[in-house]
């Protein structure tokens, strides 16, 4: 087996370099690649968008066809990591863990027989560490800040580095964030199951939405021009516009498929017990 | 509303399935009536653009109202056209034949699983419609991932079967992805008729070449071209019977229609053919596929996975027709397309309905099946009959085109290696019915007075399968038409 | 001797690139472990996001933000010229393809827990021989 990897591997390789013999030179101003698209994007994106940062407005309206079905895919993965692995029913009773606060004992509960709601007696998980004051108390101070950053990334996308997919990563690193520093069931208690996969579809549907908008106004789908009737505004100020609500579409379904994603694989399906 | 047609044969299912996961967190039973609507209305789209084609000519369809090469364009013409309508068309139905299939075997799952149904149909029909290469990969991811969680919800071995097809199906993706990357630095663009009008002057270089080596390598991993082959017969096998209903007929063809638009469209017919060498060895592992498959599906004792090796041997057929480099040898892979996508389908909801009644399918199982499901048996011997080739079903008159095809280009081999396949597939066939017919029912005692109650599969399953049938005989009979109308004007006029 | 020199120059980014994608391949090929699959085809799909990405550089040229954006547009505003701006098209596509890579890993990372669960194993192995003593 290690003989056929390594034959195909080579022979791939070989063939993949012998067919760089007639590539431009690295970082060669002259390549078909930087003189035939480009320098149409890179010099009229300003007039026809006036959006300054160039990967955006490629991203999100010359090529926002594209940037539908990305955060399509997204959204596929996360129904995917779902309904693969999230049970509803559990077929064998399972023990549970509480521990008495004050003392520290701990109690171990047999086939899923649960204790009365108490202040003396907290769940915890099978991989429980004592509790590091110092971790919690920063991590619930840095989300709200986490949180702000990543809307400022989502917005100023038109003019820095930025844009919905990488603010939403952010956005869902938070919750993340809270569900590693404290345990998945706080988490799950601040961003319930229901709400993050319905407004994972709504996100991609803000998006597919908008394009539809503008089938519906006349011109072609994701035209964002044909807003410049709805917003009020010329039709270049209205690609703008028409860039960010597509940018805030991408971001909440990336956020949502972040926190879906993780939160079915790192408690297999079953949503009481995480990492 | 027309203009919009390329537009809306995947925006309503693009919604559609966003709404239906949505919706079944609220309530389930709104999911199926919008997954059937929807479809319904990608059909109703299909088919009027393919009329306004067959009325216009090619339709460029600029998305962001941007022109093409700047923007993402949707290129129609008749050979898109014709796919589009058999993709569509196959779904919808499949999609009525496979509600109470579904319900059966994922009870607590079905909204994800329509929803998953209808982005996968999106992604088929964004891949035929799309004139940009790399809007083709995203859409093959689309259709990739959304595929490989319907297939795993099988029970036993569907999971680690997934996983199998997800390595090969990755590799096989980023090989096109590569591919397209070679293009672009060449080129400097992404539209496939911009790079087909500037890729001449730069046919003889290599990295047009390692471009070309590559994106067929990818594509040929996807459609499971021999010997690339081996993970398909697991996948489409344990995967639930509406998931393989839909996946095997549908997810091979689009692959081998982009591989004809590669060679017809990107890299022009002159490129693909005449510069380069490989048509004769590309033609000899088709036949080699075409046997393996044959031989294969002999060794079987189950149903389902003995008609995944014959989709192996047909992936064959249409492989080596489209390389046959002649008029008659693309008309027959671009027929078989659409002939072989009906076949499947009608062959693998017979397995869906035996599937539900029976919770079994190997041949132990199929004992005196006639006299309980008569209609099911009925369209399996059409179907049979059509795969082996006989008219006036369509299945022959694909074949047909083939054997001549290979007869005008001197490949003798391959006319060989289709008429032992038809022969091979005579026997399976004739065994399988022979199992079901001649045999008497498992649970018989022995006397045969009272027979059988009929325990037919459930009206909504049967009365697809029934059109199906019934439209595997219409195609061939429409032959003509269909050949003279539509596959004429796909094939540049170049290749006699 | 120098020949050579100035085509390793030129070309040694896609020739790097295309090493670490073969690396990738022969682990998907060769290991056995279906997590180290996964780490190969992880590797194999980032290795051709670099690929794409080095190809959008260009000698002398800035990020591709115009510098002077938010003011003025129309009269008053700066000539803008292509060559100071890398090509932006690589990345655009790069950004799609890392999201695809996540999403396929996250699948990935899903079915090998379903395989956990149902073998108790992750060798390809060990699976296989359970598989056929059924």
């Amino acid at each position: 087996m290690k003989i056929i990897g390594l034959i195909i591997a080579l022979s791939t390789g070989v063939l993949l370099i012998s067919a760089t013999g007639d590539f431009p030179g690295w970082a060669d101003p002259a390549s078909p690649a930087s003189t035939h698209l480009s320098p149409h994007f890179i010099e009229k994106t300003m007039e026809e968008t006036s959006v300054p940062n160039i990967v955006t407005a490629v991203l999100a309206d010359y090529r926002g066809y594209d940037t539908m079905y990305e955060t399509a895919v997204i959204f596929t993965a996360g129904l995917a990591c779902f309904i693969l692995l999230r049970i509803f029913v559990r077929e064998e009773p399972e023990d549970r863990l509480y521990r008495h606060v004050l003392t520290g004992v701990t109690v171990r509960v047999k086939e899923g027989a649960k204790l009365p709601p108490s202040d003396d007696f907290e769940r915890i998980d099978a991989t429980w560490t004592p509790p590091d004051l110092i971790i919690k108390t920063i991590c619930r101070f840095l989300i709200p800040f986490i949180q702000l950053f990543a809307l400022y990334v989502i917005a100023h996308g038109h003019h820095s580095p930025g844009g919905g997919f990488q603010g939403g990563v952010i956005l869902g690193a938070s919750i993340i964030l809270l569900a590693i520093s404290q345990d998945l069931r706080t988490s799950v208690r601040r961003m319930r199951e229901k709400l993050d996969a319905v407004l994972c579809a709504v996100g991609v549907i803000i998006y597919a939405g908008t394009g539809a908008l503008c089938l519906l106004l006349g011109l072609n789908f994701l035209d964002y021009s044909a807003l410049a009737s709805v917003l009020h505004c010329d039709p270049v100020t209205a690609r703008s516009h028409g860039i960010l609500i597509v940018e805030i579409g991408v971001g909440i379904a990336v956020m949502c498929t972040m926190i879906w994603i993780y939160n079915n694989v790192s408690s297999t399906g079953k949503y009481d017990e995480g990492l | 509303m027309s203009q919009q047609y390329p537009a809306l044969l995947v925006i309503v299912p693009l919604l559609s399935a966003l709404v239906i996961s949505a919706a079944g967190w609220i309530n389930k039973r709104l999911c199926f009536p919008i997954a059937v609507a929807a479809l319904g209305a990608a059909a109703y789209s299909c088919i009027g653009l393919l009329l306004r084609v067959l009325e216009e000519g090619a339709i460029v369809y600029r998305f962001g109202g941007w022109d093409p090469p700047m923007g993402i364009a949707y290129y129609v013409d008749h050979l898109n056209g014709l796919v589009l309508v058999v993709v569509s068309v196959v779904a919808f139905l499949n999609l009525i034949a496979s509600k109470k299939s579904i319900e059966l075997e994922l009870p607590d799952k079905t909204a994800p699983f329509y929803a998953l149904y209808v982005l996968q149909v999106t992604g088929l029909l964004g891949i035929v419609a799309t004139g940009d290469a790399f809007n083709l990969y995203v859409l093959l991811e689309i259709t990739a991932l959304s595929g490989y969680a319907m297939l795993a919800m099988g029970k036993d071995r569907a999971q680690l079967s997934t996983l199998n097809y997800l390595y090969m199906g990755t590799i096989g993706a980023c090989f096109y992805l590569l591919g397209v990357g070679y293009l672009y630095i060449v080129t400097g663009s992404l539209n496939m008729v911009d790079i087909a009008n500037i890729l001449p002057p730069l046919y003889e270089s290599k990295a047009v070449l390692g471009a070309f080596i590559i994106c067929l390598v990818g594509v040929w991993i996807k459609m499971a071209f021999f010997p690339l082959h081996a993970w398909l017969p697991n996948a489409y096998t344990h995967g639930p019977s509406a998931a393989s209903s839909l996946i095997a007929p549908l997810v091979t063809k689009v692959m081998i229609y982009v591989m004809i638009r590669l060679i017809l469209t990107v890299f022009t017919p002159e490129f693909a053919f005449n510069v380069l060498a490989v048509s004769k060895p590309i033609v000899w592992l088709a036949v080699a596929a075409i046997f393996m498959g044959a031989i294969l599906a002999l060794a079987e004792r189950n149903l389902k996975k003995m008609l995944t090796y014959i989709i192996v041997a047909e992936v064959g057929y249409m492989v080596g027709g489209a390389w046959l480099g002649n008029r008659a040898g693309m008309t027959g892979a671009i027929l078989h397309i659409v002939n072989d996508a009906l076949m499947t389908l009608c062959v693998f909801l017979v397995v869906g309905n035996i599937a539900y009644k029976l919770k079994g399918y190997a041949f132990d199982d199929l004992k005196g099946l006639v006299r309980k499901m008569p209609f099911t048996m009925g369209a399996l011997v059409i179907g049979g009959l059509s795969i082996i080739g006989v008219p006036p079903t369509c299945g022959f008159f694909s074949k047909w085109y083939l054997i001549s095809g290979a007869i005008q280009a001197g490949q003798y081999a391959f006319m060989v290696a289709l008429l032992f396949s038809s022969l091979v597939n005579v026997v399976l066939f004739f065994r399988v019915i022979e199992i079901c017919y001649y045999e008497p029912f498992s649970n018989a005692h022995g006397h045969d007075h009272h027979p059988e109650p009929m325990a037919e599969a459930p009206l909504t399953m049967l009365v697809p399968l029934f059109i199906v049938a019934v439209g595997l005989i219409l195609v061939g009979l429409y032959t003509g038409d269909i050949v003279n109308n539509v596959i004429e004007f796909a094939i540049p006029k170049s290749i006699v | 001797m120098g020949d050579l020199i100035q085509i390793v120059v030129a070309k040694y980014n896609y020739w790097i690139y295309i090493t670490l994608m073969m690396i990738g391949l022969y682990a998907m090929i060769v290991k056995n472990n279906l997590v180290k699959k996964i780490v190969g085809m992880n590797i194999f799909q980032t290795a051709i996001i670099l690929f794409y990405v080095s190809t959008g550089a260009k000698r002398g040229a800035t990020i591709p933000i115009l510098e002077h954006g938010h003011g003025e547009h129309g009269a008053g505003a700066h000539m803008i010229h292509a060559v100071d701006y890398i090509n932006p098209l690589p990345h655009v596509l790069m950004l799609t393809a890392i999201v695809v890579a996540v999403a396929t890993l996250g699948v990935a990372l899903a079915l090998a827990i379903r395989v956990y669960n149902r073998y108790d194993t992750l060798e390809e192995d060990e699976i296989l021989a359970q598989i056929r003593e059924k």
